[in-house]
């Protein structure tokens, strides 16, 4: 690792902890219970730079390594895992529209989403189509200049916030050959929004429907050709899988710090609960499984930087970053989930209570193990790249 | 359970039936607005269960703690925060008045209680002391034939709806000398302070009891000064028995809910239940379900027997609840992205679950109860 970047990257943690303690804690729980999205603090978050990390410096991104970038995105997820996951799809859209989109598509989209001035989203799922994504129902039918979109996106995060819409739509057989990937704007006509979700956690970002009524996408909005839309969506979703275990490494990290703080101040039987052992094995172990899924992202990451800075297509190499990116998922994810659970628990009464942040993690925390696939499929995925590696 | 009654049998259908009709429908809706369902709680006492553990001579139903669980169960399965409530009320404040209070105490108390025209609620905690019980640092000072009570308690189920308090003071300086007063809003011998908002257990009200230097005459004590200490320790075994009742019930709504669902929704072509991760899901939850549900009633049973004991009583609570949030976790992931939202009732199950982890004593102060009676008799099992 090199001195120079780590110093950047402590530098950028700092400035994230600085802003989001001005500018995110202060209303964290209220925004959390009425669920308001604020794009100012996503603009602002893109005004130090981490909006579009791994983004080219030619179009106002950063040109950082994926292990610079996940660093940042745990810091953010620290004080908000809601405005760390708009950052992590927005970059997943940079990212695909980086590497298969062609010139003129990097130069009219890329710029102002790395720059944090726009959202983007990613419409993949709808309701009859979660884990088996390729089974998707929604269509784009070839028409003069374009095609025709219809159809609807259920669970789309930044949905009504974003402007740029990757989505997914079937123009050819069923399955995942038949599917191309599109551009599609905020404002298109035939392009409208449904319902927002009401959840338990996340409730900052919105989660929302998008719904097609033959709306026009022009031909230039097809992301390289028709029919390679899944093979998109699944080149995006490897290091998509990456970034949410570092946010479940920052969520993890800071319902420790919280439950670690309040154990040592606590006091009951006359002694700072951290003395009973109860609650001092508990944050040892919590410590332990944040390192550990710590690690795993590291590993993921390094893999993936080596990936983009190799030349050649070293089928190997993927199949290894493949396995590390979904564990560090599972992994981290379930981390996340067991360590805010048990922050919680050290709280006792209070952490039960929106006064304090603790029972705001663990609501956020579960999604972590069922988005950019379930923690079960994530198990298949993870058998599969096992085979190739062990059998060839 | 075969082992059930025919009363206690009947009892399980009246209140299945009640939470069909009565808690279901709305359990979303106050889970969502974070407000009491006051109509189904005087709906409660129509159907006789306020008083379930009450005598019949107060309008009490008479029944024992298998009764008592079959209502947490089978009302916590259609709103378990409704259900807290619930038990704040005929377990922690109406039980006690049954068991320690006075005959003239009864007689004006109880029925009020048990009719559900009054509300109940019991304060035992404070901000300082949770876990701690036994330090409680609310003052009740004897002035003539009077009391002044001064102090604050924390974290009340039915606070801000109650009209009577059953109160654990501190009436000498030793940690024994506790002392209970039952404490009437009419009289203004106390005030509720601001709800609290919380993660789940949303439709039941928790607050905080004040009083600040209330009056309070001599009739309102409960037996004399310093028999609390036997008194809550008493009714902790049956309020541990009751309260897992509620991650029973859920427990069981969690097992339903997944097999509806495993048997709708289809991914890859087939129903999920035919995936053996999801078919894990549900044989593991359903058989943790049965082992508790045996468990539960088996203790509850040796206790209306006379067998009590506060070792399995804090067995109980240590094991099922966690089992429970476990469970309410594995539901959510069962359904996907739709267990994540409101729409679906897994995720306000897994809310409602952590509660029964950290109230009527923590999981490490069960661990403590437990680990401390087992070494110090050292027996066999
Ligand atoms: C807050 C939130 C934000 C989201 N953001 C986005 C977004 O921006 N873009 C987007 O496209 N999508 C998004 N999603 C959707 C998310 O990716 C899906 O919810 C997820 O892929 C799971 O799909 P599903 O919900 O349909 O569950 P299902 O696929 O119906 O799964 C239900 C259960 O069955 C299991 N299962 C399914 N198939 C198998 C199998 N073969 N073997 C074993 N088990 C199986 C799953 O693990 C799960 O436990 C979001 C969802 C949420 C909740
Ligand atoms: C929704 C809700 C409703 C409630 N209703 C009522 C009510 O109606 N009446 C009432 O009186 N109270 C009520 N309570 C209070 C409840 O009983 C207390 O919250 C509980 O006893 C824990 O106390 P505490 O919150 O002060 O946590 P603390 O005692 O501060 O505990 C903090 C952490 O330290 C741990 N800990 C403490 N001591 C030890 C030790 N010796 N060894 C190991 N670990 C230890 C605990 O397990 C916990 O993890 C309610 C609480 C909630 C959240």
């Amino acid at each position: 690792m090199s001195e120079e970047r780590l110093q950047l990257e402590s530098q950028l943690c700092e400035e994230i902890k600085k802003f989001t303690k001005k500018n995110i804690w202060p209303e964290a729980s209220a925004d959390d219970e009425k669920q308001i999205f604020r794009k100012e603090i996503y603009q602002k978050l893109g005004d130090l730079g981490i909006a579009g990390m791994t983004t080219s410096e030619k179009y106002n991104g950063m040109g950082l390594s994926y292990q610079s970038y996940t660093r940042a995105l745990s810091e953010v997820a620290r004080a908000s895992v809601a405005y760390a996951v708009t950052l992590s799809v927005s970059g997943m859209v940079q990212n695909i529209i980086s590497q298969f989109g062609n010139n003129s598509q990097k130069e009219k989209y890329l710029s102002e989403l790395a720059k944090g001035q726009e959202i983007g989203a990613f419409a993949l799922t709808e309701s009859n189509s979660g884990s088996d994504a390729s089974a998707l129902k929604s269509t784009a039918k070839k028409t003069k200049g374009g095609y025709l979109l219809q159809g609807s996106k259920i669970f789309i995060t930044s949905g009504g916030v974003a402007k740029t819409y990757i989505v997914m739509a079937r123009t050819g057989e069923e399955g995942a050959k038949g599917i191309s990937a599109f551009i599609v704007t905020d404002g298109m006509k035939g392009f409208s929004y449904g319902k927002k979700e009401k959840k338990m956690g996340w409730r900052v970002s919105p989660t929302t429907e998008l719904i097609f009524n033959q709306c026009f996408v022009p031909k230039e909005n097809l992301l390289k050709e028709e029919g390679e839309g899944f093979e998109i969506a699944k080149a995006a979703l490897d290091p998509g899988r990456v970034t949410i275990g570092a946010i479940s490494v920052g969520l993890a990290k800071e319902a420790f710090y919280q439950a670690f703080k309040y154990a040592n101040e606590r006091k009951q039987f006359k002694k700072p609960i951290i003395e009973f052992q109860a609650i001092e094995f508990m944050l040892a172990e919590m410590n332990m499984e944040i390192c550990a899924s710590e690690l795993l992202v590291a590993k993921a990451c390094e893999l993936l930087d080596q990936i983009k800075a190799s030349k050649k297509n070293n089928e190997i190499l993927k199949n290894t970053f493949g396995k590390y990116a979904s564990m560090a998922k599972v992994k981290a994810s379930d981390t996340a989930m067991k360590v805010t659970t048990d922050a919680v628990q050290i709280l006792g009464g209070v952490g039960y209570t929106a006064e304090y942040p603790v029972e705001r993690f663990m609501r956020d925390a579960k999604v972590l193990q069922i988005v950019e696939g379930t923690n079960q499929i994530q198990r298949g995925l993870i058998a599969r790249y096992l085979k190739s590696e062990i059998l060839g | 359970m075969w082992f059930f009654s025919s009363e206690e049998k009947e009892l399980q259908k009246v209140c299945r039936d009640f939470a069909a009709k009565e808690l279901a429908p709305k359990a979303q809706y106050h889970d969502e607005k974070e407000s009491f369902n006051l109509a189904a709680f005087k709906k409660m006492g129509e159907i006789g269960v306020l008083g379930i553990t009450a005598s019949a001579d107060y309008g009490g139903a008479g029944l024992g703690a298998t009764a008592a669980t079959i209502s947490m169960e089978e009302f916590g399965r259609a709103c378990a925060s409704s259900t807290l409530s619930y038990l704040a009320h005929t377990i922690l404040c109406v039980n006690n008045i049954q068991n320690n209070a006075s005959k003239e105490q009864k007689e004006k108390y109880l029925p009020k209680l048990i009719s559900g025209e009054w509300v109940g609620c019991m304060g035992m905690s404070e901000p300082e002391y949770g876990s701690d019980a036994v330090g409680i640092q609310t003052k009740a000072v004897s002035v003539g034939d009077k009391y002044r009570i001064t102090g604050t308690k924390m974290w009340i189920t039915n606070a801000t709806y109650a009209d009577i308090a059953y109160v654990y003071t501190r009436t000498g300086p030793e940690k024994k000398n506790l002392t209970t007063f039952i404490l009437e809003k009419n009289k203004k011998q106390f005030a509720a302070g601001k709800a609290i908002h919380k993660m789940g257990m949303r439709a039941s009200p928790t607050g905080e009891l004040i009083f600040d230097n209330s009056e309070v005459e001599i009739s309102h004590r409960v037996g004399k000064e310093g028999d609390s200490i036997y008194h809550m320790m008493k009714n902790l075994e049956l309020e541990r028995i009751t309260i897992s009742g509620i991650s029973l019930g859920l427990a069981r709504a969690c097992v339903e809910q997944c097999v509806k669902y495993a048997n709708e929704r289809k991914q890859f072509g087939k129903t999920i239940g035919n995936y053996q991760l999801i078919q894990k899901i549900i044989a593991e939850m359903s058989a943790e379900y049965e082992m508790m549900r045996c468990f539960l009633y088996s203790v509850a049973k040796e206790y209306d027997k006379g067998n009590k004991g506060p070792t399995v009583a804090a067995q109980v609570k240590l094991a099922i609840p966690k089992i429970a949030t476990k469970i309410a976790l594995d539901a959510i992931q069962l359904h996907g992205g739709y267990g994540y939202s409101r729409e679906f009732p897994v995720e306000r199950y897994l809310r409602d679950s952590k509660l029964m982890e950290i109230g009527a004593g923590t999981n490490e102060v069960m661990i403590m109860i437990i680990a401390k009676n087992l070494l110090k008799t050292a027996q066999t099992i």
